[in-house]
């Protein structure tokens, strides 16, 4: 954390905001910050090795793509949790996978672009040796998607 | 209205292929994105506009890792809102600037939450601190908080891969 200038955190304010659309993006955001495209393309690069930037990425909006998602909760045997994590995460549509505290140890969440195949992948995570119990929990509203961290 | 999977191109599948890879810190990114892709530069950022203002893209943007940049407690809050006032709880809770994710969802059986809050702060004390006073300010005094003990998988999504 210390190692961030006061350059570096409102670069990555700005980037997380939005990335320009344009044929010279840096260049853009340089000129934002006062700056050149050359000292915010070694900046990014220098971000990204030393493990602070994870990606430039984009956000698409799965349902437009025809996409549903879901969130899934297991109750997991504390030694089967090994196979059954990794069982899951051979899934495509099984973005996230997290251990938890709780009754319900197990948190995934899946992307699908059919019911039928929801409803298969379900079939085949709680059929697993070590499952016994499962919730699908089907959101109706997103009210907030938006991982931004303001960084001082 | 939307016709799920069936309105995006092929054209549209080969943009969307190559924005999930790996974004090039290089002067002109979108050239190299849209020889990924087998169109042109300009082609590719009409494209991107266009899937911008149709909302298929929501953002584009940096993505970072959180403990990394100080943020290294998270949670995911579980809340049991009353059915009537879950859309004003909701939308209260979302304001939150410590509040990255807000969805309802549905309950099971002895599962009563149906809010879902994911929680960043610097501290699970912090994450705990924040949790009273979202519950406080909005009256939901029955919540579960669902820490991580560890992550399996974090990826995002590859669309239209398979």
């Amino acid at each position: 954390m210390t190692e961030l200038t006061t350059f570096d955190k409102a670069l990555l304010n700005l980037l997380q905001g939005n990335l320009p659309v344009c044929s010279r993006p840096f260049a853009e955001l340089a000129a934002q910050l006062g700056t050149d495209e050359a000292t915010v393309l070694t900046r990014l690069r220098w971000l990204k090795q030393a493990g602070y930037l994870r990606r430039i990425g984009t956000f698409f909006n799965s349902a437009r793509l025809g996409y549903a998602g879901t969130l899934v909760a297991l109750q997991v045997d504390e030694d089967h949790m090994q196979s059954v994590a990794e069982a899951v995460n051979q899934y495509v549509g099984a973005t996230h996978n997290y251990e938890r505290e709780g009754e319900y140890n197990l948190w995934f969440t899946l992307l699908t672009q059919t019911p039928e195949q929801e409803r298969t992948i379900l079939r085949e995570v709680r059929a697993l040796p070590g499952v016994h119990g499962m919730m699908n929990l089907k959101s109706r509203k997103k009210y907030k998607i938006n991982v931004q961290f303001k960084l001082r | 209205m939307m016709q799920p999977g069936k309105k995006v191109s092929e054209l549209d599948k080969n943009v969307i292929r190559a924005l999930q890879g790996d974004f090039p810190l290089v002067e002109e990114p979108y050239k190299e994105l849209a020889a990924r892709a087998g169109v042109s530069e300009e082609v590719f950022l009409a494209r991107v506009k266009e899937m911008t203002e149709q909302k298929m893209i929501r953002k584009m943007g940096a993505v970072l890792r959180h403990r990394e940049v100080g943020f290294s407690a998270n949670v995911l809050c579980a809340w049991a809102v009353p059915p009537e006032r879950l859309d004003e709880v909701a939308k209260a809770m979302a304001t939150s600037a410590s509040v990255s994710h807000c969805y309802d969802r549905n309950v099971a059986p002895g599962w009563p939450y149906n809010l879902y809050t994911m929680i960043h702060a610097h501290s699970r004390a912090e994450c705990e601190q924040i949790a009273d006073c979202l519950g406080r300010e909005n009256h939901v005094s029955r919540r579960v908080m669902l820490y991580s003990k560890k992550e399996w998988k974090k990826t995002s999504m590859q669309y239209f891969s398979e």
